[in-house]
């Protein structure tokens, strides 16, 4: 009953939150809006048990990229401009209207969420949860589905965060050509006020060793609890990100130089896909940890460690490419 | 030990080429390695056709994890063959990108822009390879981003909103594949495809699964620009730099094809495409799509966006094919999903050819080219005809056999479209021999030299390619009816 209760109530915020977003037109309120959407996004993951989800939701949808939009608007406006086009809304509302139809027809005999008996339950899960443990050692069957059963999509997502990166990189790089807008980022960086307020300073010195030990401490206790890889990077660039929020990007740029950053970027990937080709060296299948030391458990282990290191390394390095290519644009 | 893990390596080779391609100091030494591995995948997608062929499917356990509780390469003669194809196009795209890329990208972004390109590789081969569903997702966003990422590299400022159209709609594409993917999910307990071939037979009749195809088939229509859904492409194929746009019309939507006819016809039961108004509703987008497009092809000033639209036609040939839901008319499709690869390739390079030398491919631009670069003329007049479909070129063996699985059905319609689709490929190739050989040359066109041999050379591999599968069809014909059969079409 009470959990009935907090669905409605978290289900009507997220739409009341949506409804608001489209509404506004002040881009910095939508962007605060949005990251209010993936804390309630977040919170409905920790009512349905997907904590793992809700901990890479909280921290990559209500942390990294609202800093992310919100460096966007700094080097852009902070208001959306109505304009008067000639689009007929008729379609688009009509397509809208269609998928969300089809939507609540197909789930119309779809079994009921948490449903034992239900296909989702019976197939490859049930295995998981009995095997899991035995086979893999790790406690987290969600960490042992991530990095082992399915590792290689784990892989694929690990290069889908590079690729983003690479991206970026190609767009409004340091090096690009095409950037003409030039920012008032920068000097909003070094604005006096910021970077002369003691209590920012000082609590932000306080702070960012929480936040590195903190990451350290969800990237390797990720096969025991909630966490992992994408977790942790995403913490520890905020430390980074936090740092040049107070102290300028110039600063931040010392401590992690840019050239170090790609380095770091690339080498996660190849540290992950390098686990891949060890295991084939030494006989076994591509990512098939249980080749990499004499017992299963203990291969599985070391495998699981490294390829979550390779994540945590890409996913830090990148996040921070993407805010320095964003923060650092038109900068002389 | 290689013969075991070839399936794998054919993707993890460029996989982890790509971040060495990103930290290479000089563009010189990214395109060498991107040379490298492309050239080491063409062998080695070569050698798993030969061994799908002759041993039959290759399944190869990722992680060591049997199927379905990991993740499984699952290679049957159809997906061996779109790999070779994607492969084959990129070993001769990547000579050609040298000059090209060199002319087009700025110096200092060439490392990068062939570390997205091998990502996009590695996506499309990924994609190819995989026997499960949520595996596809993923390499489906490598692919869709890195490609996203190298279409905004075109030199008109267009480019970067011709890429953010395609983002969107890509993306959209990407949510709805996953949301049917969830909805399947919810019914089967699976995403490995043998795997759930086995499990849906029992569940077809559910809301949900219909649900689920669905949004699958619109995801996938849109990475494949149907028609209607077509309408990133012209904009995304006009204004990428020269070299993207050859490989993606040869090879993007070819695996997106491939991931359409591996669903509807192996993971869906054998006949849930008649049963279901899915075959009507190809053949219909099909039929409009032939005839749109190649009206809108005749009416283009730019040859790029031409070709273009010309793409899209072609796709409505390859979606007929599957309409027909027949063995003849999947054979027929996948004959010209790679026929189509060699002639658009073939195309594209040789007009970029001509962008390389005076910079631009405007209709008024090129007049009187062709008596200045004889031999790119030559490439584009003979990728032409197989494009329309004269006897003796590859273009001829894919509406011979549509034409057939048409008959077969005595679809008339179906028939005239395809005979009045090629007269209309007549008018739009027309067009550009015409400006390109009878216009009389203008004074700045007169001093244009042939290409270089670096971007004549990949072209005409491509050309003679054309006629060589033109003149002899038993290599195309037997792969895909060996494709087809492996789908598992009944043979009737």
């Amino acid at each position: 009953m009470i959990d009935i209760i907090i669905d409605i109530t978290l289900l009507a915020f997220l739409a009341i939150t949506a409804v608001a977003i489209v509404r506004l037109t002040n881009l910095l309120a939508i962007v605060m809006l949005f990251g209010i959407f993936s804390f309630l996004s977040a919170t409905l993951f920790v009512v349905m048990d997907a904590v793992d989800v809700a901990f890479t939701e909280a921290a990559v949808g209500a942390g990294i990229s609202t800093v992310l939009m919100l460096a966007t608007i700094a080097l852009t406006k902070d208001h959306e401009e109505k304009k008067y086009s000639s689009h007929r809304p008729w379609l688009p509302l009509a397509v809208v209207i269609a998928t969300g139809a089809a939507l609540v027809y197909g789930t119309l005999d779809i079994p009921a969420f948490g449903d034992p008996e239900s296909p989702a339950q019976k197939h490859v899960a049930t295995y998981y949860i009995e095997k899991a443990m035995p086979e893999t050692g790790v406690p987290n069957i969600v960490t042992a589905v991530l990095a082992s059963y399915r590792g290689y999509d784990t892989l694929g997502e690990v290069v889908v965060i590079l690729t983003a990166g690479i991206a970026v990189l190609l767009l409004i790089g340091d090096n690009c050509p095409k950037s003409i807008a030039r920012n008032h980022m920068q000097e909003g960086l070094k604005g006096k006020e910021i970077a002369h307020n003691l209590i920012l300073r000082i609590a932000s010195k306080t702070l960012i060793p929480l936040i590195i030990l903190f990451a350290l401490y969800v990237q390797f206790h990720g096969d025991y609890g909630p966490g992992g890889g994408f977790q942790a990077g995403v913490i520890m660039s905020s430390a980074i990100i936090l740092y040049a929020l107070v102290y300028g990007l110039d600063g931040a740029e010392r401590v992690i130089p840019s050239t170090i950053l790609r380095l770091l970027a690339s080498l996660g990937v190849i540290i992950y896909a390098g686990v891949g080709v060890v295991t084939l060296l030494l006989g076994g299948n591509y990512l098939d940890y249980s080749v990499l030391a004499d017992t299963q458990i203990a291969g599985q282990h070391l495998g699981i460690l490294l390829v979550e290191l390779g994540v945590g390394m890409t996913v830090f390095s990148i996040m921070l490419i993407i805010f320095f290519a964003f923060a650092g644009r038109g900068r002389p | 030990m290689i013969e075991n893990h070839i399936s794998l390596l054919l993707v993890v080779i460029p996989l982890i080429a790509a971040p060495i391609a990103a930290i290479l100091p000089w563009g010189r030494a990214s395109w060498m390695l991107t040379l490298v591995v492309t050239s080491a995948c063409f062998v080695l997608a070569g050698l798993q056709l030969w061994a799908v062929v002759h041993n039959g499917a290759i399944s190869y356990e990722l992680g060591g994890w049997a199927p379905p509780w990991g993740i499984e390469y699952r290679i049957d003669a159809l997906n061996a063959l779109v790999a070779l194809i994607v492969s084959a196009i990129a070993a001769i795209t990547v000579p050609y990108a040298l000059l090209s890329a060199e002319k087009e990208i700025p110096k200092q972004q060439i490392p990068l822009f062939y570390s997205a390109f091998l990502l996009c590789f590695a996506g499309l081969l990924g994609i190819t390879q995989t026997g499960d569903i949520f595996n596809v997702f993923v390499f489906l966003e490598i692919s869709s981003l890195s490609s996203y990422a190298l279409i905004s590299l075109g030199q008109r400022r267009q480019a970067l909103t011709s890429a953010y159209q395609y983002l969107i709609m890509g993306t959209l594409g990407a949510t709805f594949f996953l949301i049917g993917v969830g909805l399947i999910y919810a019914q089967t307990g699976t995403l490995n495809m043998m795997d759930l071939a086995q499990r849906l037979p029992e569940v077809t009749s559910l809301k949900t699964v219909h649900t689920g195809f669905a949004f699958i088939m619109i995801g996938f229509a849109l990475k494949l620009a149907l028609f209607p859904l077509h309408l990133w492409l012209p904009n995304a194929y006009t204004y990428a730099p020269t070299v993207i746009t050859v490989f993606l019309a040869a090879t993007a939507t070819k695996v997106a094809l491939y991931v359409m006819l591996r669903i509807l016809f192996t993971v869906f039961p054998d006949g849930f495409v008649s049963v279901t108004p899915t075959g009507d509703l190809f053949l219909l987008s099909g039929i409009a799509g032939v005839l749109t497009a190649s009206v809108y092809a005749i009416y283009q000033m730019n040859v790029k966006r031409l070709l273009a639209y010309s793409s899209v036609a072609q796709i409505g040939y390859m979606a007929m094919g599957i309409g027909f839901a027949s063995f003849k008319g999947v054979t027929a499709t996948i004959i010209h999903l790679f026929n189509h690869a060699l002639m658009k390739g073939a195309l594209f390079m040789a007009v970029g050819a001509i962008i390389y030398r005076i910079g631009a491919c405007r209709m008024d631009n090129i007049e009187g080219l062709g008596r200045q670069m004889p031999w790119t003329f030559g490439a584009i007049v003979i990728a032409g005809l197989s494009l329309i479909g004269v006897p003796g070129t590859a273009g001829f063996i894919s509406k011979w056999y549509l034409v057939l699985a048409a008959l077969e059905q005595q679809a008339w319609l179906s028939v005239g479209v395809i005979l009045f689709g090629s007269l209309l490929a007549v008018v739009y190739m027309g067009k550009v021999i015409e400006a390109l050989y009878f216009k009389p040359a203008s004074e700045a066109n007169l001093s244009v030299k042939e290409a270089p041999i670096l971007l004549l050379a990949p072209t005409w591999v491509l050309v003679f390619a054309n006629i060589y599968f033109g003149l002899n069809a038993e290599f195309t014909v037997g792969i895909a009816e060996h494709a087809a059969r492996a789908l598992g079409v009944a043979a009737k």
